[in-house]
């Protein structure tokens, strides 16, 4: 598989790094002359100077026989440029793309970038989960279904303590997947009876999830 | 000198809108980012003719390309956010024009213009030739500098042999 890299930034350099020890066909594409020099001495002849932006770098770059190409610059209109001119000029099947800032996630999507990592919501998410004492954690998103997967504590004061799970009116499309009681975990079935305290994790549709908060914590 | 022609694709033609509008006397909303020597010229004309115009620039010194008459809105801010683009009216824009000097900018403003608050006649300027050809087959808007410009040239020497 030959993967190009577009941008050698902390992360550009790791994930060449990476996927060179992985024993992938990997081509790093780097701006700054100095910073190539660097690297090549470190990887070996994977290096390659030049505007990733430019059509004629991804040509010279074989963009035409790559698998992959993986734009981690640190601004979001050069890797959404550089994902777009990949393919629809040099039809790569798959892209990749950082997202910088998390607005712009929705818009990559719709203009048809394969793949958005953002690497601020990644690590909101990620310390989110470390705060104590949150009631509803956002565990993982997967974009594509637009389906949610959080984790709740159920409320001493919610509706739904005490009734078991074929009681409860949950949104719509939802499901709860595994309940945390103390050290158990229950895969639930219509009979399990929910009680206060109980971790809940549930997969939802992106849309229903603040049903599903109302329903759990609050009341 | 001949009038520039840009090699924008077919599009019911913001020059026509622009005539239409005035003929009809209703003003156009126009959103243009970038106020370098082109945006700022671009606003300072549609200003004059009575457009309601906001212009974009996420540095602040580049306004002083405006006139000092200018009655529209200077907004600081990237071009490439969406907030910015909302404060700069976009959801009422008519014609939308990307002209900063980054490339790059200007193809996601635009985008984000034409995908996202479908503004209706959307022009992005492209310096890179193959970028722009791109862009261009993708079904947006574009103006390259770099072709236009070395072509105006060349016919000016011919035409004057």
């Amino acid at each position: 598989m030959y993967i190009i890299v577009v941008g050698g930034g902390k992360v550009g350099y790791y994930l060449t790094k990476t996927l060179v020890h992985e024993g992938y066909e990997v081509l790093l594409i780097e701006k700054n002359p100095a910073k190539c020099e660097t690297y090549t001495e470190r990887f070996g002849a994977v290096v390659m100077n030049g505007d990733g932006a430019e059509a004629s770098t991804l040509a010279a770059a074989g963009a035409g026989r790559a698998d992959v190409v993986i734009s981690v610059t640190g601004h979001d209109e050069d890797n959404l440029v550089i994902c777009q001119l990949a393919m629809h000029r040099f039809k790569v099947k798959r892209t990749i793309a950082r997202v910088n800032n998390p607005k712009n996630e929705e818009l990559f999507r719709r203009l048809g970038v394969d793949v958005t990592v953002n690497p601020t919501s990644v690590i909101l998410s990620l310390i989110e989960q470390q705060i104590p004492d949150r009631h509803f954690v956002h565990l993982l998103a997967l974009r594509h279904a637009k389906l949610a997967v959080v984790e709740a504590s159920v409320a001493p004061e919610s509706s739904i303590c005490g009734r078991t799970v074929a009681e409860v009116r949950l949104p719509a499309e939802t499901s709860l997947i595994a309940i945390l009681r103390g050290s158990d975990v229950i895969i639930p079935t219509g009979q399990t009876r929910i009680m206060a305290g109980d971790e809940i994790i549930a997969i939802t549709r992106r849309e229903s999830e603040e049903q599903l908060r109302d329903l759990l914590v609050t009341n | 000198m001949r009038p520039v022609k840009c090699c924008s694709s077919g599009q019911d033609s913001s020059d026509a809108l622009f005539r239409r509008g005035h003929r009809i006397g209703i003003n156009v909303n126009v959103v243009i980012v970038g106020c370098g020597r082109v945006g700022a010229r671009i606003a300072a004309t549609l200003d004059q003719a009575g457009h309601r115009v906001s212009v974009v620039d996420s540095n602040p010194a580049a306004f002083r390309r405006l006139p000092q008459d200018f009655s529209g809105k200077a907004i600081v801010g990237t071009g490439i956010d969406e907030d910015v683009l909302k404060a700069a009216d976009i959801e009422e824009a008519d014609a939308f024009f990307a002209v900063t000097n980054g490339d790059n900018t200007n193809i996601m403003t635009a985008q984000v213009a034409q995908t996202i608050f479908e503004v209706q006649n959307v022009v992005a300027r492209i310096y890179d030739p193959v970028r722009e050809d791109t862009y261009r087959k993708m079904g947006i808007h574009t103006v390259c500098p770099t072709t236009t410009i070395a072509t105006l040239m060349i016919d000016e020497i011919q035409g004057g042999a």
